[in-house]
């Protein structure tokens, strides 16, 4: 049943978000501090856990499989709902910043790259090559 | 025609399917016709929804009464719950090998953004500190700006600029990375991961990732999704008070 990938992804996400959600008390934080990112860890060890003992997959590990497909088409969603006009009311400041700001850590990404692992050595889903 | 235009309004969130399945078809169509497939068809997508975002106001294309549904379909829940669902089929042992240079890149990134946010706005003029935090706050993501502003007391109109200031961060990261990723070596999951960190706005990184290589997106989405929590608890306390010792 598609609907018990589903269901468990839910629960991932949940599970996640609380973690968030408490993490972000314990530092008196009005919000959630990671809960994506704690869901997705979920994901990972338990999907992997439960695929092992036969508890997912096929069927059910389809439902997981369209939400992921399903995620272009958010961000697309995302991006059509964006306030491009807040980029030009902000006048040149929010300009230089904004895109300043962005081009500095793009700069940064080779050279925080060599750190704890050599690039180029781990392509993705290729272990036969 | 007012019954057609009730009818797609009523029915708001399979309208968006519909709205979102067109955009997806002509943008894949483009690539394949006028691109020659150069330019990956979710990159054309994405930068069609930004372009369309911009006949609306606050919303975007959500601002029309027939595509309100985007908004639920592009709003937090939907988007945080695919990025979830990428996780599915990601490799532990790479996270765990790169989980360091991930979680440096995300302090890296945050106080990057801060010092060039904070840097330039001292530089333009400003001398009020609670300010300059937010605007530094603000080249963070657009979430830390208005949260670093309003935990400080900065006044509104620096909360509305920062906010701005995030906005064209995720849009330039968006337009940016498909364009630059070889350059910048963001062909692997343990650079996907620093990106994730250094760069953090979560909208920016998703649809970023997107259009540059999907297989990329649990990686750098995973880094990302803390980075606007850990800048939100940095910029207020220490950052802030950072900056006082700098500026007095």
């Amino acid at each position: 049943m598609k609907i018990y990938g589903v269901a468990f992804l839910a629960a991932c996400f949940l599970l996640g978000q609380l973690i968030g959600e408490l993490l972000g008390l314990v530092f008196q934080f009005k919000g959630n501090i990671g809960g994506v990112g704690f869901g997705m860890l979920l994901l990972i060890v338990c999907g992997d856990a439960a695929k092992r003992r036969g508890w997912i997959g096929g069927e059910s590990e389809s439902g997981i499989h369209f939400w992921n497909a399903m995620y272009i088409p958010v961000v697309v969603a995302m991006a059509s709902t964006q306030y491009v006009g807040a980029t030009l009311s902000g006048g040149w400041l929010s300009l230089a910043v904004g895109v300043g700001g962005t081009l500095a850590c793009f700069l940064l990404i080779p050279w925080m790259a060599r750190l704890g692992g050599k690039r180029g050595s781990n392509k993705p889903e290729s272990p036969e090559v | 025609m007012n019954v057609f235009s009730d009818l797609l309004s009523r029915y708001d969130l399979v309208t968006a399917f519909l709205f979102v399945g067109l955009v997806m078809w002509s943008s894949s169509f483009l690539a394949r016709s006028l691109f020659r497939s150069r330019i990956p068809g979710a990159a054309i997508a994405i930068t069609m929804g930004l372009l369309l975002a911009g006949l609306g106001e606050k919303k975007g294309l959500a601002d029309f009464p027939v595509l309100a549904g985007l908004s639920l379909l592009g709003g937090s829940m939907l988007r945080d719950f695919s990025i979830v669902s990428t996780a599915m089929g990601a490799s532990m042992s790479q996270i765990r090998k790169s989980g360091a240079a991930g979680i440096a890149s995300i302090f890296v990134g945050i106080l990057t953004a801060f010092g060039f946010g904070a840097a330039t706005a001292w530089w333009m003029g400003y001398t009020d500190l609670r300010s300059i935090a937010t605007i530094g706050a603000g080249a963070c993501t657009f979430i830390v700006g208005p949260v670093t502003g309003a935990a400080l007391g900065a006044p509104a109109e620096m909360i509305a600029l920062s906010i701005a200031i995030g906005v064209i961060k995720t849009v330039v990261v968006t337009v940016l990375t498909p364009l630059i990723a070889r350059w910048i070596g963001l062909d692997n999951p343990h650079t996907a991961m620093v990106y994730g960190g250094l760069i953090g706005t979560t909208s920016g990184v998703a649809a970023g990732l997107a259009a540059t290589d999907p297989k990329l997106v649990p990686y750098g989405a995973l880094t990302a999704t803390f980075y606007t929590g850990t800048a939100c608890l940095l910029c207020p306390s220490l950052l802030y008070f950072l900056l006082t010792i700098f500026l007095s």
